[in-house]
């Protein structure tokens, strides 16, 4: 137990450092790596909790996708930080005041009164042979079809939505057909030979040329 | 465990409404611009299928389904097909504009179809799960046409901040959430009702997650003092957009707060209902003095919602049977109201105007006097002046909190309605007394536009008349 607390601790401590981290950094790029950190700290967590599928996907999805692309996206947008930051302080005492009387009383709540280990003493380790992947997959499909069925639904409109928010059409634009691309037949549409009658021109010199060339550059 | 494919029959509405939004998907993939209408046709036919298994599916006791995700009873049969004819209307008043404008693409009915049915999923949920992920889907959709014009600056302002602030709404009610799940052990209503009854665990935590939860609540409503979105989104975004955000959703929002505050925990109804107080008196005064002074009558009807809201919570704080049933009533009557003033706002607009400033309305009835009585019978509505609908629902909603002897409320209430009867009644001078403005055309509608337009205005006196129908059917919800 006491290692464990102790894992406990410094994780949850790189954890919160890494989110003040992510908020206050003037570089996007530096908040997204922050928040990369952010994400593999708690997926520490989720396996101390002994939720490993839960704590792999995490990394797997959320630092290996998500963040990635939201690194790209971040490195290609010029974000103008001043802009953005402009009027922060104005807005910063209330935001601390409120932020302050929040802490508070969460603290106050989601203590050890209400939440100690008196109220909810902690469970019993799971066997070595249980499958959180096996229980996950057995409840998500039986008792949670429902709700599976909606989140899938969900992920649909997401796709539609940015589609129709971003796709336009251009007409100028030059691009290649790749369908017309490989439809190529390796005769006449790739080389095409003309005939042509000789055209009589007086070869020039060939000394000539290259000295020509090295005067004029 | 075997799978009873019986489980899917309430469910056929919501299958029916997914369907229909998956075929138009792939529908207007190999449409031409001239054939785009089809997508229309396809969407009307699916929500009249989705009315009529609404009904053949309906009735009989409350059962449980999907391990306790879906609950069918009379509460969720009656706000499925209510959600289903507004959302009706709006598809029917929304074309013209949309061909006008070049928008009458199939993605607006594909978005549209899925926030009717992640409303569906809301008002049948029987777990926090369930409820969350309908409100999501509703959510996201609803971004999306708020920002559906694309190259409007206005709608995509609109559009950010939607989907921030809602956002914002979403996360705080997860956090209620996990907090009441933290107590209680369960996301389930059956069972959170039972643990919340035993009392064993702390009361502190339950009502510091009720806060959130109405919290929440107040952002969907859009209540003061979370309702700074609602003006601001309700101007800047294509109208046909505010029509289906405007109606529908409010009966959704409806349902959002009975399932959680009543289904999950009525026995903390003295927590909550101080809570709601405040909210509702701040939402009838705010709205109805700041919409006097607005000039954009979008502007003006979103006021207008948020003072409606707080006459809608007035019926759920009261915690009576009979006030569920009016709040119920009354959210019903005003999705109807509120879709058919943004539909006669769409019948006003043309190529290249929309109506947006309160002028725009002058001389209506010279234009088209039948077009002016239906917005005059909705002005009546809003304001409550009997023997429209309107009338009914603010008595029942100030009846339901006279008994339980909150009479300071109901004079406060009277006393805003009376000051919000003044900008209802400046629009219908407007239509009557004023001339139209001199390059204002004839208006040009489509048969099915005048339709559902003159069903709409006269359901609305109609149900003033003969509330009995309506009522019985919200008491029975509740009974």
């Amino acid at each position: 137990m006491g290692f464990e607390k102790f894992l406990f601790y410094v994780l949850s401590l790189i954890t919160v450092w890494s989110s003040v981290m992510v908020i206050t950094r003037k570089n996007p790029v530096h908040s997204v790596l922050f928040l990369v950190l952010a994400f593999v700290a708690s997926a520490a967590l989720w396996v101390l909790l002994e939720a490993e599928f839960l704590g792999i996907v995490l990394i797997l999805v959320y630092v290996g996708a998500v963040m990635v692309l939201f690194l790209f996206v971040v490195m290609m947008l010029d974000v103008d930080i001043a802009t953005l930051r402009a009027g922060f302080i104005g807005y910063l005492p209330l935001g601390l005041l409120i932020a302050a009387v929040m802490a508070v009383e969460i603290f106050l709540i989601v203590g050890p009164a209400n939440f100690g280990l008196a109220a909810f003493p902690s469970p019993e380790p799971a066997g070595v042979d249980a499958s959180n992947t096996r229980d996950l997959g057995l409840l998500l499909y039986t008792v949670y079809v429902y709700p599976v069925e909606i989140a899938a639904v969900i992920l649909l409109v997401a796709i539609v939505a940015a589609i129709r928010l971003t796709l336009r059409r251009r007409p100028d634009n030059k691009y290649v057909d790749p369908a017309r691309q490989v439809r190529v037949r390796k005769g006449p549409d790739r080389v095409r030979l003309v005939s042509m009658a000789t055209e009589d021109l007086a070869p020039a010199p060939a000394g000539a040329t290259i000295a020509d060339k090295g005067e004029s550059q | 465990m075997p799978f009873d494919a019986a489980q899917l029959l309430p469910i056929l509405p919501e299958i029916t409404i997914l369907v229909t939004a998956s075929l138009v998907l792939l529908v207007d993939l190999y449409l031409d611009d001239q054939q785009k209408d089809l997508n229309h046709s396809l969407t009307l036919v699916g929500i009249l299928i989705a009315i009529a298994l609404t009904g053949a599916v309906g009735g009989g006791e409350a059962r449980v389904f999907f391990d306790g995700n879906l609950v069918r009873d009379a509460l969720s049969d009656l706000l499925k097909g209510s959600i289903l004819v507004v959302s009706l209307l709006a598809f029917v008043y929304a074309r013209p504009w949309l061909r006008d404008r070049g928008m009458l693409v199939g993605e607006f009915y594909v978005l549209g179809l899925f926030a009717v049915l992640g409303m569906l999923i809301m008002v049948s949920a029987n777990s926090f799960l369930t409820l969350y992920l309908g409100l999501e889907l509703q959510a996201l959709t609803l971004y999306a046409l708020v920002a559906f014009d694309r190259d409007s600056r206005k709608g995509a302002e609109a559009g950010m901040k939607y989907f921030v602030l809602g956002a914002l709404g979403s996360g705080m009610l997860l956090y209620g959430i996990s907090m009441i799940y933290g107590a209680t052990g369960s996301i389930e209503f059956g069972p959170v009702a039972a643990a919340v009854a035993e009392q064993e665990i702390s009361n502190k935590v339950l009502v510091f997650g009720i806060v959130f939860l109405v919290i929440g609540i107040g952002f969907k409503f859009g209540a003061v003092p979370f309702h700074m979105w609602v003006p601001d989104i309700y101007e800047g975004a294509p109208t046909p957009a505010v029509l289906i955000l405007g109606s529908a959703p409010k009966i959704a929002a409806f349902a959002l707060a009975i399932r959680m505050l009543v289904d999950g925990l009525e026995s903390l109804h003295t927590d909550w209902q101080g809570m709601l107080v405040i909210l509702a008196v701040l939402s009838m005064g705010l709205g109805n003095l700041v919409a006097i002074a607005q000039s954009n009558i979008k502007r003006m009807l979103a006021y207008s919602t948020i003072s409606h809201v707080g006459f809608i919570f007035l019926g759920l704080l009261s915690g009576s049977q009979q006030g569920y049933a009016s709040a119920m009533f009354y959210t019903i009557v005003y999705a109807v109201m509120s879709a058919g003033a943004f539909g006669i706002l769409l019948i006003l607009g043309r190529k290249g105007f929309d109506a947006e400033r309160l002028e725009d309305l002058k001389g209506l009835n010279d234009r088209d006097s039948w077009y002016a009585a239906m917005m005059a019978l909705i002005m009546f509505s809003m304001a409550g002046v009997p023997p429209t609908v309107g009338f009914m629902a603010k008595l029942l909603v100030l009846e339901s909190v006279i008994r339980i002897d909150m009479v300071w409320l109901a004079l406060v209430a009277v006393f805003f309605s009376i000051i919000g009867a003044f900008y209802y009644l400046r629009v219908v001078k407007f239509i009557y007394f004023d001339k139209p403005a001199e390059d204002a055309p004839a208006l040009l509608t489509t048969g099915g536009v005048r339709f559902a337009m003159s069903v709409n205005g006269l359901a609305l006196l109609v149900l003033g008349l003969f509330p009995a129908a309506l009522l019985s059917l919200c008491q029975a919800a509740f009974a």
